[in-house]
């Protein structure tokens, strides 16, 4: 009874972190799915967001209604910061081979990195996350705490709304159809670099939400807190099938849960090395991952 | 209507496309044919504005299409069904039919155009909510066709629509776009079935290798004994 206690307890709270990385790795499988970039500045869009929405928390004092307001201007702020990144840095290079623009991001990450160290209000030193007092709800020995329904609740709303948008909305439709086939996307008038930026908004503005949400569950925040999740929720998207939605959700969750179990039951040295064997593991067993499809080259 | 002049392409290195000229009037259907390679695809995705242009012009409705996007170009009315079909295999049918109609912004007219849509291709109609992927062939480039003309244009550029079609569904396309050209939409016909091509156009210009070398009115083309040997097998 202690060992399942233990361990729904250790699945609850790696649902919670996976939450968060399934946030962060939506922005990485929809950028990947529409031109083909592993963005890998993306993981520090999630510390901007943080950064952001502790500027505004210091301004008005935490409070419950504070914290969700601070959503919005984070999210804002990173919509047009992944916006303008990709105008800027990537655009330019669509038309070169692959690499270049992977090479481009990288630079971006450390633009970004560096960049937060050098402005003062930032600086190289951590700095603690505003967080509203801990409150624990117990169910049959099971408890959560506030931080983790808040992440529940925000990454569910999120998702469901990401849904709506892919699946029901013009520009999201248009989405798949440019992921699909950017050639015929063209020739149908589909305007494909709004396609494109309206990818990264979305993107961006989710690893936003999901740096806040980080912030509030692991409340040191710093210029480097992004590479970590950023890595993790890499290897979540490509777990669940870089490209597939569905498997940015599902592949976050597992890399969670696989986290916290480790860390609950073996050792907490070896979570990260768990993470990256699975990332191993699904490239030799079904790169395409979960539920990814069969890549061949089109040409 | 559009006048193709002068056309120069590259593919890298491959100079694909030699002073490439020609015209098509309101109400045609011309057709470019030509063997394999001989630069009809790279014609009509250069009039597209998918590839760039390196010397000559493009003008369709006396507008430079030179260095419009591909989006602008679909919005003055000049789209095109590519070659192959290429429809969104992972959208529904009903899907790939908003996403032809991604330029307009008038509900009203686009909704109208569903309805002529469906009574035209009433197999298409049957398969509304069902992903594209799963239709036949036939059904295949039904979209394609249908997909093209919810942008309303006023020319179409046809890229191969006989491609790997069975005789009969050919001959049923084939009328589809007679019937296409009959409610006033101007037709550019690339097919490297040309005895067929030649039988629904009105002109004809054969390629080769990436140069204009015969034009003229298509029946007479059909028994000009020089593209008898070259295109229709004596």
């Amino acid at each position: 009874m202690d060992f399942l206690q233990q361990f729904c307890q250790q699945t609850l709270n790696g649902m919670s972190l996976g939450s968060i990385y399934a946030l962060l790795a939506l922005g990485y499988t929809m950028v990947y799915g529409i031109v083909q970039l592993i963005n890998f500045a993306h993981g520090d869009i999630l510390m901007v967001g943080a950064f952001v929405s502790y500027f505004v928390l210091s301004k008005w004092g935490i409070t419950p209604v504070t914290l969700m307001l601070s959503f919005l201007p984070s999210m804002l702020f990173c919509l047009t910061l992944g916006v303008s990144m990709e105008k800027v840095c990537y655009k330019p290079l669509r038309n070169q081979p692959r690499i270049n623009a992977l090479i481009t991001a990288i630079g971006v990450s450390f633009l970004l990195e560096n960049g937060a160290r050098v402005i003062p209000a930032i600086g190289p030193n951590p700095r603690v996350f505003p967080t509203l007092p801990v409150v624990n709800y117990a169910w049959l020995g099971v408890s959560i705490s506030r931080v983790q329904l808040l992440i529940f609740m925000v990454a569910i709303v999120l998702m469901l709304l990401l849904n709506y948008i892919v699946n029901f909305t013009k520009i999201g439709k248009a989405m798949r159809a440019v992921s699909y086939d950017k050639g015929a996307a063209y020739l149908m008038g589909i305007n494909v670099d709004r396609v494109i930026s309206f990818t990264f908004a979305l993107g961006s503005s989710l690893a936003a939400a999901a740096g806040i949400l980080f912030a509030s569950a692991y409340p040191q925040i710093e210029p480097y807190m992004g590479i970590m999740p950023g890595m993790k929720a890499f290897i979540a998207a490509v777990l669940g099938g870089i490209g597939s939605i569905p498997g940015a959700v599902l592949g976050g969750l597992i890399l969670g849960v696989a986290e916290t179990l480790t860390k609950g039951f073996l050792s907490s040295q070896l979570s990260d090395a768990i993470a990256f064997g699975l990332l191993i593991l699904i490239l030799v067993v079904k790169p395409s991952g979960l539920l990814g499809k069969p890549m061949g080259e089109k040409v | 209507m559009l006048k193709v002049e002068n056309l120069d392409v590259y593919y890298g290195n491959i100079h694909a496309l030699h002073a490439v000229s020609f015209e098509v009037k309101e109400g045609e259907i011309v057709t470019l044919i030509g063997a394999n390679g001989a630069g009809k695809t790279t014609t009509l995705h250069a009039i597209s504005g998918l590839i760039p242009i390196a010397a000559g012009s493009v003008r369709f409705l006396d507008q430079d299409l030179t260095s419009l996007t591909p989006h602008k170009i679909v919005e003055l009315g000049l789209t095109q069904v590519p070659e192959g079909r290429r429809i969104f295999a992972n959208l529904t049918v009903k899907e790939n039919l908003e996403m032809g109609a991604f330029t307009r912004k008038d509900r009203k007219g686009v909704n109208d155009d569903y309805e002529r849509i469906f009574t035209r291709f009433p197999r298409l109609k049957e398969r509304l909510k069902q992903v594209a992927g799963t239709l036949s062939g036939g059904e295949q480039q039904m979209l394609a066709i249908a997909r093209t003309l919810m942008s309303r244009p006023k020319l179409v550029l046809m890229d191969e629509p006989s491609m790997g079609l069975a005789p009969l569904l050919v001959k049923e396309i084939f009328d589809i776009i007679k019937e296409i050209n009959a409610t006033g939409t101007t037709i550019l016909l690339v097919e490297q079935n040309a005895q067929l091509a030649l039988t629904i156009a009105d002109r004809a210009y054969v390629l080769e290798t990436g140069r204009v070398v015969l034009q003229g009115d298509a029946k007479e083309l059909a028994n000009s004994e020089e593209v008898r040997k070259a295109y229709l097998g004596g």
